[in-house]
């Protein structure tokens, strides 16, 4: 295997976390965490040769936040039944969750230099049957999020008041689709308080701007209006995002809270017009490329990895 | 080997369209640049419409278009065109008998490293099953552009298919035809026809898209070896011509059909559909019924067999040499 500059070397965050219980990471370990993401993003991605850098790193302290700290999951048991569940929507940020379960000890972090090659487990968009830690097959844009409401039906229908939670990360490109809008409808009707949507509102698709290409906004009036918990946040900011999935979660277990504590939890929900027995959306404002100056807010490394020049310059800013 | 982009033929033929007629618009899914189809938009801004994330109103949009008069080119990923949109499609398209073009890259496994999510090898069975939709899939870029041109006096749903990676040039000067057989081949395209670009005795070898340039590889060195194969493009999968197929095909009782796309519906399907009541042995060679997986597209090629050294394995095999 070539040991060149793209070759992801063996990363051991020497951190005993037990995935499955609750838990508190201070900030400065989560961004050492995520700078570990972003650099193996870029080197798995200049690797392959192909991929989806800019995506992958608007979403990256998103991903690193709920795997190291929100999702109950465990790496020995990936298919655990009472786990957690996170659909990654926009799938082509595959190679960010690819890091993360890398990261949580599911599979080696070498495995990434095989990134989108002949016979690797790592396909170019999430495979539930291919990658440990995968919980849904991902890719083509639209479909994630109807499967996350699935999810969260059938995680209710099993298990009532202790349901598993269901996060899903959208694209705000992908919000264009209208089956995305469906899914919104369905968790809505269903009443899925442990159902959660976090928008990566980078602005950025393909093409150009997403308010240019084809406008989605105003995304949080419309998410209300469709009866969603609605609360917007900055996507990089480790306090922020946790304080929004702290309302989700105080929703999510809403019921199995004793009276008094129902009390308490409403107090807090009543100031963000949050409401139980309703689906969570979290609008993350976020950067496309975050991290590489560079590449922030370049609609051209959607879909385009960087050269091993770009590489090596890119590197230098994270260590 | 001359490698040419059916992408670029494709926009350099809707320019040449537009320019001459105003009723030509075009539509698109966030991936113009993908498409291509960001170079008409250059050109005739107002008539570009880019719909965003959203094939399926990308492609009831269009059809609407049409009722007005207009042209419509609505173009995207295979995937998404026929896969995402395949009901608006047979709805708004087919059933009212619309003339909408679909014209799609990014078919097939050459698709490369995105993996299954994007490589569509089911689009030629579910555009073909509908029906009023031709379904044409050509193998370079000089047939692209003649493609293009020709469809677009059709008052019917075209789906043309058009691929991410750069083909060999098969027609033409300094095509493959003329580099390996220096054969001067005057093509010029025609819905339904089947052209036989190569004669063989042993064995007819049926292809479209990719596999037209490599069955022609296959077939050189075949002969080498003292196998004589006819090579037969077809590139109409729907409606094929069946005397014109009937006329191409060589004494040989012998067909291998060779397709970038599942062995299920597509140009073997078609094949054997056509002749379903003539004395042939018929093969089919393609994409076995599994989802595919990531790679570089060329070494796919070679992965599922489609590449010259897997079809003249195919054809020894069947021939038993
Ligand atoms: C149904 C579908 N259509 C088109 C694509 C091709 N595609 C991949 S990513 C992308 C843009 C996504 O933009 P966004 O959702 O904003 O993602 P992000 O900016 O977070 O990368 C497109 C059009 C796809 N994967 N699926
Ligand atoms: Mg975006």
């Amino acid at each position: 295997m070539k040991k060149d500059i793209t070759y992801i070397d063996n990363v051991d965050l020497n951190l005993d976390i037990d995935f499955t219980k609750k838990r508190k990471l201070d900030n400065r370990t989560l961004e050492n965490i995520a700078k570990e993401v972003r650099k193996i993003v870029l080197k798995a991605t200049t690797r392959a040769k192909s991929g989806h850098p800019g995506g992958s790193l608007s979403a990256t302290d998103l991903l690193t936040y709920l795997y190291f700290e929100f999702l109950k999951h465990n790496p020995q048991n990936p298919k655990w039944a009472l786990r957690d569940r996170f659909v990654l929507s926009k799938g082509h940020a595959a190679p960010a969750l690819y890091a993360i379960l890398a990261l949580c000890k599911y599979f080696p972090v070498t495995d990434l230099n095989t990134l989108r090659q002949i016979g690797s487990h790592l396909q170019g968009h999430p495979d539930m049957n291919k990658t440990p830690g995968i919980d849904m097959t991902t890719g083509s844009l639209g479909h994630g999020i109807g499967a996350g409401v699935g999810m969260a039906l059938g995680l209710r229908l099993s298990y009532n008041v202790d349901a598993p939670k269901v996060v899903v990360l959208l694209g705000d490109g992908e919000a264009q689709e209208g089956s995305v809008w469906e899914a919104f409808n369905t968790a809505a009707h269903y009443n899925l308080s442990n159902f959660c949507v976090i928008l990566d509102n980078n602005n950025l698709q393909i093409d150009g701007r997403v308010d240019e290409i084809m406008n989605i906004y105003p995304m949080m009036e419309r998410l209300k209006t469709f009866g969603f918990n609605t609360i917007e946040i900055d996507g990089h900011n480790f306090d922020q995002v946790r304080y929004a999935l702290s309302l989700f979660d105080m929703v999510s277990n809403f019921e199995k809270y004793s009276l008094e504590e129902q009390k308490r939890v409403l107090n807090i929900l009543e100031k963000h017009n949050f409401k139980p027995y309703r689906p969570t959306f979290i609008l993350a404002k976020t950067i496309k490329g975050k991290g590489v100056s560079f590449m922030e807010n370049e609609v051209k490394y959607h879909g385009k990895p960087l050269t091993e020049e770009d590489l090596k310059r890119a590197l230098g800013e994270l260590k | 080997m001359l490698k040419t982009s059916l992408r670029e033929a494709y926009a350099k033929a809707l320019i040449e369209l537009g320019e001459k007629d105003k009723d030509i618009v075009v539509l698109d899914a966030d991936l113009s640049s993908s498409t291509q189809t960001a170079k008409f938009k250059a050109r005739f801004p107002e008539r570009f419409f880019n719909i965003g994330i959203a094939e399926t109103t990308m492609v009831n949009v269009a059809a609407g278009l049409a009722t007005t008069g207009k042209k419509p080119f609505v173009s995207t990923f295979a995937m998404f065109g026929t896969g995402r949109a395949w009901e608006a499609l047979r709805q708004s398209v087919c059933y009212p008998n619309l003339p909408v073009k679909l014209v799609c890259t990014h078919g097939g496994i050459t698709v490369g490293e995105d993996g299954a999510t994007h490589q569509a090898c089911e689009d030629l069975a579910i555009t073909r099953a509908l029906p009023n939709m031709t379904v044409i899939v050509p193998c370079d870029d000089i047939e692209t552009e003649e493609v293009i041109k020709k469809i677009y006096k059709l008052k019917t749903p075209v789906y043309v298919r058009l691929t991410r990676e750069k083909f060999p040039r098969v027609f033409g000067k300094d095509g493959l035809l003329k580099e390996l057989f220096n054969i001067d081949y005057d093509y010029s395209f025609e819905i339904g026809k089947a052209y036989k670009l190569k004669e063989g005795k042993d064995i007819n070898l049926i292809t479209c898209g990719l596999t037209t340039s490599q069955a022609l590889l296959a077939a050189k060195e075949l002969e080498e070896e003292g196998i004589s194969a006819s090579v037969i493009h077809l590139p109409t999968i729907k409606p094929i011509n069946k005397e014109s197929l009937l006329k191409a095909l060589d004494p040989s009782k012998i067909i291998l059909t060779i397709e970038e796309h599942s062995i299920i519906g597509g140009l073997g399907d078609a094949v054997l559909h056509a002749l379903s009541d003539q004395d042939f042995k018929i093969y089919k060679h393609g994409i076995k019924d599994e989802f595919t997986i990531s790679g570089k597209a060329w070494e796919l090629v070679k992965y599922f067999k489609l590449d010259k050294d897997g079809i003249k394995e195919k054809v020894k095999k069947i021939l038993k040499k």
